[in-house]
């Protein structure tokens, strides 16, 4: 009855406003939120776990003593990056958040729990950025060197190395682009719900 | 009068547009220190220039050899013509759009300052595995304007990231929107 007198008192605003807010409180917001989720979540995964099996040993012959060449073996692993352990650890982290918000999306009802979501949403998309920024970083430097410097790229060694942490790289950016959809969808549902409940 | 109900719990005789003007002055120093870090972010890294000459080689040092330092600049001078940008737009019309774009802008800052400190922490470092030799030691020069850089970065992105809260504290709370 309070809804009719505001409806009367306001005009047609509040009754738009409600609409818009019952479809985003719809079913179908709440499926397309939870896929969202289960799409970011298989990205970070994909994303960690392929850069931290990310490892590879060559020989190469250093010198020849004779008619014997000397072989020694250098290996590329992620740990010898800190931005690869960053990526790693960020990426972990994130798809533990993923699989925790989604099983426990239904129980979450309360208001206050919602924003909580929304906030740590966005701390967790900050967190990925950051990741996904600083081994971009390093694998363009990995790729290309840095003549004034005098690094050398690496790629032209171990290809294989270079090959799935770009693959991981991409992974992250997908994950990172889906927490951003989902950290939009998350605010505009807020607004019109706080919108809806203050009207 | 009609009290409008806050999402903030406030005390009683406390009335909206007082709180209103005080956030309201809150937000414009807020964006005045990220415009004001930024532009000394971005300056400081494109000052920074050293050059060492070690057996007959001269090593320059400058930050456009450099792509994730480019960023940096590039990054803060966006986040800095942003920041003027958004302090004159007239509220009431776009302050949806500009929510929109501040979140952009932060996250463009910390993808800045996190690249720049990655490329940072090897010049420093080193990486014994790829064979690449440290820098710092002989360009020190150009490894403290780039700390300064970055020090002065990571006040933008902090700032930032308490206007993205104050964006999302006013979603939540529409009637604060101005």
């Amino acid at each position: 009855m309070a809804d009719k007198a505001m409806a009367d008192e306001n005009g047609k605003q509040t009754e738009r406003e409600t609409t818009l807010s019952r479809l985003l409180k719809s079913k179908m917001a709440a499926q397309l939120l939870i896929s969202l989720r289960l799409a970011a979540l298989v990205a970070t995964s994909t994303a960690a776990g392929l850069m931290a099996f990310n490892k590879e040993t060559i020989t190469v012959t250093v010198a020849v003593v004779g008619t014997k060449p000397i072989l020694q073996s250098f290996t590329a692993a992620f740990q010898q990056t800190p931005a690869f352990v960053y990526f790693v650890i960020v990426n972990a982290i994130a798809s533990l958040y993923n699989l925790l918000a989604m099983l426990l999306g239904p129980y979450l009802k309360n208001r206050g729990r919602d924003v909580l979501v929304h906030l740590s949403d966005m701390a967790v998309f900050a967190l990925v950025a950051t990741g996904a920024a600083a081994a971009a970083s390093m694998a363009e430097l990995g790729k290309n060197g840095n003549k004034y410097a005098r690094w050398n790229p690496i790629c032209d060694r171990f290809e294989a190395f270079c090959i799935r942490g770009g693959v991981a790289l991409v992974a992250a950016f997908i994950g990172a682009v889906l927490l951003l959809v989902m950290n939009a969808f998350t605010a505009i549902s807020l607004m019109c719900k706080s919108v809806a409940s203050n009207n | 009068m009609r009290l409008f109900k806050c999402r903030v719990p406030i005390a009683a005789p406390c009335s909206i547009t007082k709180m209103v003007k005080s956030f309201r002055v809150l937000y414009l120093l807020l964006r005045l220190l990220a415009a004001a870090a930024a532009l000394s972010a971005a300056i400081v890294m494109a000052t920074s220039h050293d050059s060492t000459t070690l057996l007959g080689i001269t090593l320059e040092a400058k930050f456009q050899y450099n792509p994730a330092f480019e960023f940096l600049v590039i990054a803060n001078g966006i986040g800095f013509c942003y920041s003027l940008i958004a302090l004159f737009i007239p509220s009431s019309l776009l302050s949806r759009l500009v929510i929109m774009f501040d979140v952009i802008i932060a996250m463009l800052l910390t993808a800045a300052i996190a690249a720049a400190g990655a490329m940072a922490q090897l010049g420093k470092n080193g990486n014994t595995h790829a064979g690449w030799l440290p820098v710092c030691d002989q360009v020190p020069n150009f490894c403290d304007h780039a700390m300064g850089a970055m020090i002065c970065a990571l006040v933008g992105v902090v700032t930032y990231l308490l206007i993205v809260l104050y964006d999302v504290h006013m979603l939540l709370s529409p009637k604060l929107l101005p």
